[in-house]
């Protein structure tokens, strides 16, 4: 089996993997998030200015 | 099949519950709206790079027409939450400069040699496309070192945020938008081949599923859906884990901005959709009874060339403040004008990129015997 034949649930699972590497080593880096600073469920009726970045962002 | 199935579903709905006891309710749903955004995306086969490829080289208008329906469903109900709830939402508003439209045009040329956009990447690596996965590990180093740049590129030459709102009101500019929509889809209508111009059933469920996403988004997050800002954080995490110092960085140095780059990913909203998304691809291809033939095997000289247009596809798209997700469909559908710029600028390099394709992705050399 070459790199190109590799069938789509191994290369699917291999970006599934992706994903959890780079968050395992995010977690291990800056830690968990401090669940009592937790932003509310909906931003919307939170009566909080939105906190987020997004791709606008500069 | 049922241990196969049962995993998957069993990891589908993990992953909001991890988010949720980790981070909170918002991660968790941002996670859930994410693997929303997979299954639809997969499963019902709505995508924006394909449409843009086949509205000019089959005169296939459909996927394009549901691509509008979807931004005008979404810029109905957000312009009116925006207007009063200004203080808790926030609209995908950025500046048209130079560099915002070199970079979508260059975003529109590179999503066509890699065969996606910012979410079809996503998509496309979940779902077992190895182009994708190659993809996706460029766009997250392009989209970082776009960021390194971003500031030489807004001064180049920039107008000031154009917002639809500011120039004709809440109302005024949710009509100007749905009048542009609509006179884009007579455009494609008219251009479309017969046949090929009434999107089919699962494109109209498609599109409104997309839209009601893409809303929950907005009234979860705050903020528009976006992609790139959490690739280049991934990036940027990478890099710093790697020893390098941002600080000196002015994309990196805001305090916005450095609050993100020091907080974990699961506090970082674009980063919890795309999550998901990636989850919902992957869910989707497991489920399926047949997930389907590997993509069609490159040369290794091809795979090189979808890396490198991977990480020109994310750092364009910083140039340009968003991919088709966060310029195209979030900056349309809460009213900036850069998005409607954006638009024309990615589709003539679309139209590049497709002359390109040809030249840059070549197929394997079959081995002897095997059939064609």
């Amino acid at each position: 089996m070459t790199l190109s034949t590799l069938p789509r649930q191994i290369v699917g699972l291999g970006a599934v993997a992706l994903v959890g590497l780079i968050l395992a080593l995010d977690l291990a880096a800056t830690g968990t998030p401090d669940l009592f600073d937790a932003p509310s469920a909906l931003a919307l009726g939170s009566g909080q200015a939105p906190s987020g970045a997004h791709c606008t962002a500069q | 099949m049922f241990l196969r199935r049962a995993f998957v579903i069993a990891l589908i709905l993990f992953a909001p519950l991890f988010g949720l006891v980790m981070a909170g309710p918002r991660a968790g749903l941002l996670i859930a709206i994410g693997i929303g955004f997979g299954l639809v995306l997969e499963g019902l086969r709505f995508g924006f790079a394909g449409p843009w490829r086949m509205i000019v080289a089959e005169r296939d208008g459909r996927g394009l027409l549901a691509q509008f329906l979807a931004i005008g469903l979404v810029a109905s109900v957000a312009f009116p939450l925006l207007a009063a709830h200004g203080g808790e939402l926030s609209p995908a508003h950025a500046p048209i400069g130079l560099g915002m439209v070199l970079g979508a045009f260059v975003f529109g040329a590179a999503m066509q040699l890699v065969m996606g956009c910012g979410s079809g990447t996503l998509v496309n690596a979940g779902s077992g496309n190895l182009v994708g996965l190659i993809a996706l590990l460029g766009f997250i180093g392009g989209s970082f070192a776009g960021s390194l740049h971003l500031g030489w590129w807004t001064g180049l030459a920039s107008l000031p945020v154009l917002s639809l709102q500011g120039l004709f009101g809440a109302n005024g500019g949710l009509v100007v938008t749905l009048a542009g929509l609509a006179a884009l889809a007579a455009l494609v209508i008219w251009r479309a081949a017969p046949g090929k111009r009434l999107p089919p059933v699962r494109l109209w469920w498609a599109a409104a599923l997309i839209a009601a996403l893409a809303l929950a988004n907005l009234v979860v997050a705050g903020q528009p859906w976006g992609i790139v800002y959490g690739l280049g954080l991934w990036g940027a995490k990478i890099a710093q884990a790697g020893g390098a110092d941002l600080a000196a960085s002015g994309f990196w140095a805001n305090p916005g901005n450095a609050e993100r780059l020091n907080a974990s990913l699961l506090t970082d909203v674009t980063s919890l959709t795309s999550i998901g998304l990636v989850l919902g691809a992957f869910a989707v291809m497991r489920l399926r009874a047949n997930p389907g033939a590997p993509a069609q095997a490159l040369t290794a000289r091809s795979y090189v060339l979808v890396l490198l247009a991977g990480l020109v596809l994310g750092y364009s798209a910083r140039m340009a403040f968003g991919c088709n997700v966060g310029a195209f469909f979030s900056g349309i559908s809460t009213g900036s004008l850069h998005g409607w710029v954006w638009l024309a600028a990615a589709f003539a390099g679309s139209t590049l990129g497709l002359k390109l394709r040809p030249v840059i992705l070549r197929p394997a050399a079959q081995p002897k015997g095997a059939f064609a």
